[in-house]
C-alpha cells in the first residue's frame, strides 16, 4: 500500500514538474493565445452571464448581478402575449421556406460539373459568385426599386402584359417569397462551391466503370455523384439546422415596414424591437434565449438523427 | 467504345441551356444597374433602356460625388475596414498557430471555450449591454471589437498551420535558439502569406458591407459607415440629395434625378468588392474550401 501512495504522488509530482518545465520553456506560446481568451471572455462569456437578465428585472443602477430575480415572469409573458403565436408561426415559415431550397446550390454544382468547356465553366462561376460580394443593404435598395409599383421594371413587366401593378414591398403576402428568393439571388453560386470542391473528389474510377457498364450521365450524377457527396450535403444541413431561428434577420429588419408586418415580423426583430427601440432589457433578453434555446435543440437532434441515419454528423 | 453518345449530347446541351438562363437571372440585375445609372432617367423609366445604357449621363455619379454623407461615409468604412482587419490578424494569428503547436498543453480544453461560443452566445440584448458597460457606444470600436473573431477562422486558420508548417523547421529554429516570438514573427508568418489573405479578405468583406451593429451602437452622423448612408438613401428613403444650391430644376425631375442617384450610389459603393474579387477570387475559393476540412 505504502509503495503505491508513493508512487501515486511521485507521479503527481512529476506531473506538476512536467507542465512547470513546459510553461518554463513554452511561456510565449501561451502568450499567443491572449488576445484571443481575452475577447471571447470580454465579448461572448460576459454577454452568456449576462443573460441571467432574462430571469430578472434589469435596472441599469443595480447592474446585472445586483437586480431583483422574477424567474419566468418574462417567458410567461412571452408566451401567453397575443403577438408570441404571430412571431413562432413567421419565424418558422421563414426558416422552413429557405430549408427546402437548400437543394438549389447543389444542383449548380451538379450541373457545373459537368461542364467540358474550362472558360465556360470559369466564367459561369465567376459570374454566379458576384452577388455575394453586395452587401444586403445594396440588396435591399436593388429590391425597392425593382418592386416599386410605378417606375420598377417588375410592374412595368406586369402592366405591359396587361395585368395590374402590385405593390410588392407593402404586401404580407409577397414579403416571403421576396425575401428568400432573393436570398438564392445572393447565396446560390457561393454556397455551390463547397460542392463543387466535393465533386472534384469523386473517384474518377467510378465513372470509369459506369460507363463500361452503359451508365448514361444522368445515371452517373444520380448513382455516383450524388451519393459522393452525401457527407457534404449531410454536415451543412446540420449547420444550417443549427442557425435556423435566426433567418437572417437583418435583411428582414430592411424590408420590415407597417404594411408587411403581419407575415414579416420574427422573433429577432422582435428582440430588437422590444430590447434596443423600447429598453425592455430584461423581456427581450428572455425572447432572444427562447430563440437561442430552439437552435441548439434542434441542432442537438438533427445530428443525432444524422449519425443515427448516416453515419455522418458533427460530432 | 464511343466517346460521346448521342443522350451525352443531349445532356451537354440542355446542361449548357439550364446554365445560361441561371447565369442571365443573376447576371441582368446587376447590369440593369449599371446601365441604368448611366442612362437617362426618362428612357429607364419609360422602359427604353432595358439592358445597354441609353443617351448616356453622368448627372446621377456628378450628385453622388457631390454629396458630403456619401464621402464621409466611403471615409469612415475604408477605417473601419483597414482598422478591424488588422485588429483581426493580431487576434486571430497568434491564437490559431499556437493552437496548432504540439507543445500546447489543455489544448482541448481551450478549443471546447472557443468552440463553444459557435453553439451557444449571449444574444442581441447582454451583448448590447456588455459594449455598451465598456464604453465603446458612438466609438468605432463598437463596430470593430464585436466581431473581432469567430471560432470558424480560429479553427480554418489552425487547420493551414497544422498543415503547412512542417514541426521540423519549428524544431530547428528552437535548438538554433530562436523564441517563439522570433520564430512565429520570421519563420511562420512569412510561410502563411495566402491564409493570412485568405482571413483578411473574409473580414474586410464583412466588415465592408455590414450595417447592423453601426445602426444599434452608432447616433453621431459623422461617423455613420457608408452602409448606413445606403440604408438611408435606398432602403428608408429619407436622405435629401437634391441640388444643394436650389437651381431652378424642376420637382419633376428632381424625382428622376433622385432615382439616378440611387442607381449610381450603389454601383459607387458596391464596385470596389465587385472588381476586386474576380483577381482574388481564388483565395476565397480556398478559404472556404479549408473551412471546409473536418476536424
Amino acid at each position: 500500500m505504502k509503495g503505491v501512495k508513493n508512487e501515486v504522488s511521485v507521479s503527481a509530482q512529476s506531473k506538476f514538474y512536467q507542465v512547470k518545465k513546459n510553461f518554463a520553456r513554452n511561456w510565449q506560446i501561451y502568450v499567443f493565445l491572449l488576445p484571443a481568451i481575452t475577447y471571447f471572455i470580454l465579448l461572448h462569456y460576459i454577454p452568456m452571464y449576462g443573460v441571467q437578465i432574462a430571469f430578472k428585472n434589469f435596472f441599469a443602477n443595480l447592474g446585472i448581478w445586483g437586480s431583483p430575480w422574477v424567474g419566468f415572469d418574462h417567458f410567461e409573458r412571452f408566451f401567453n402575449s397575443y403577438y408570441f403565436w404571430r412571431l413562432l408561426k413567421n419565424t418558422l415559415i421563414l426558416s422552413a421556406y429557405q430549408l427546402i431550397l437548400f437543394p438549389l446550390p447543389i444542383i449548380l454544382a451538379l450541373s457545373l460539373h459537368e461542364v467540358r468547356n474550362r472558360v465556360f465553366k470559369r466564367w459561369a462561376q465567376t459570374l454566379t459568385y458576384a452577388p455575394h460580394f453586395i452587401s444586403v443593404v445594396v440588396v435591399v435598395g436593388m429590391i425597392v426599386i425593382f418592386l416599386d409599383p410605378t417606375t420598377g421594371l417588375v410592374n412595368r413587366l406586369i402592366v405591359a402584359f396587361g395585368g395590374s401593378p402590385i405593390d410588392f414591398l407593402t404586401s404580407p403576402s409577397w414579403f416571403r417569397h421576396i425575401f428568400t428568393w432573393s436570398g438564392v439571388w445572393q447565396t446560390l453560386g457561393w454556397g455551390s462551391i463547397i460542392y463543387l470542391a466535393a465533386l472534384s473528389g469523386v473517384n474518377p474510377e467510378l465513372h470509369e466503370a459506369a460507363k463500361v457498364d452503359g451508365a448514361s450521365r444522368l445515371q452517373r450524377i444520380f448513382h455516383i455523384n450524388i451519393p459522393s457527396i452525401l457527407p457534404t450535403i449531410v454536415v451543412l444541413f446540420i449547420l444550417n439546422i443549427g442557425s435556423f431561428m435566426t433567418v437572417g434577420f437583418e435583411k428582414v429588419l430592411l424590408m420590415q415596414n407597417n404594411l408587411n408586418a403581419k407575415t414579416s415580423d420574427v422573433i429577432q426583430t422582435f428582440v430588437y424591437q422590444t430590447g434596443l427601440l423600447e429598453g425592455q432589457y430584461s423581456f427581450a433578453a428572455a425572447i432572444g434565449l427562447f430563440d437561442s434555446a430552439i437552435n441548439i435543440a434542434l441542432l442537438i437532434l438533427f445530428n443525432y438523427v444524422a449519425r443515427k441515419v448516416s453515419d455522418n454528423s458533427l460530432w | 467504345m464511343k466517346r460521346f453518345t448521342l443522350s451525352d449530347r443531349g445532356f451537354d446541351v440542355v446542361n449548357t441551356i439550364f446554365l445560361f438562363i441561371i447565369l442571365i437571372l443573376i447576371v441582368y440585375p446587376l447590369v440593369f444597374v449599371l446601365s441604368a445609372s448611366i442612362s437617362d432617367p426618362q428612357a429607364v423609366s419609360s422602359g427604353k433602356m432595358w439592358l445597354w445604357p441609353v443617351d448616356i449621363t453622368f448627372k446621377g455619379y456628378e450628385r453622388v460625388f457631390a454629396n458630403d454623407a456619401i464621402w464621409l461615409g466611403y471615409k469612415n468604412t475604408i477605417i473601419y475596414t483597414v482598422v478591424g482587419t488588422a485588429i483581426h490578424l493580431f487576434v486571430l494569428l497568434p491564437c490559431a498557430y499556437a493552437l496548432s503547436r504540439k507543445e500546447l498543453m489543455a489544448k482541448k480544453l481551450i478549443l471546447w471555450f472557443i468552440l463553444f461560443t459557435m453553439l451557444f452566445n449571449g444574444g442581441l440584448i447582454p451583448t448590447y449591454l456588455v459594449v455598451k458597460s465598456m464604453g465603446m457606444l458612438d466609438t468605432m470600436w463598437a463596430i470593430i471589437i464585436p466581431n473581432v473573431v469567430g471560432a470558424w477562422s480560429i479553427l480554418v486558420a489552425r487547420a493551414f498551420f497544422q498543415q503547412s508548417i512542417p514541426d521540423q523547421l519549428v524544431e530547428a529554429s528552437k535548438i538554433d535558439g530562436a523564441s517563439d516570438f522570433y520564430i512565429f514573427i520570421r519563420v511562420v508568418l512569412p510561410l502563411s502569406l495566402p491564409i493570412i489573405a485568405v482571413m483578411a479578405l473574409f473580414h474586410a468583406v464583412n466588415l465592408w458591407n455590414q450595417y447592423f451593429n453601426a445602426l444599434i451602437y452608432l447616433s453621431d452622423r459623422d461617423k455613420y459607415p457608408l452602409q448606413l448612408i445606403l440604408r438611408e438613401i435606398l432602403v428608408v428613403n429619407q436622405m435629401q440629395l437634391n441640388d444643394p444650391g436650389g437651381s431652378a430644376e424642376s420637382l419633376v425631375d428632381q424625382v428622376k434625378t433622385a432615382g439616378l442617384i440611387k442607381y449610381a450610389v450603389i454601383i459607387v459603393s458596391s464596385l470596389p468588392l465587385l472588381l476586386i474579387y474576380p483577381f482574388v477570387q481564388r483565395f476565397f475559393v480556398q478559404g472556404v474550401l479549408i473551412g471546409s476540412i473536418k476536424e
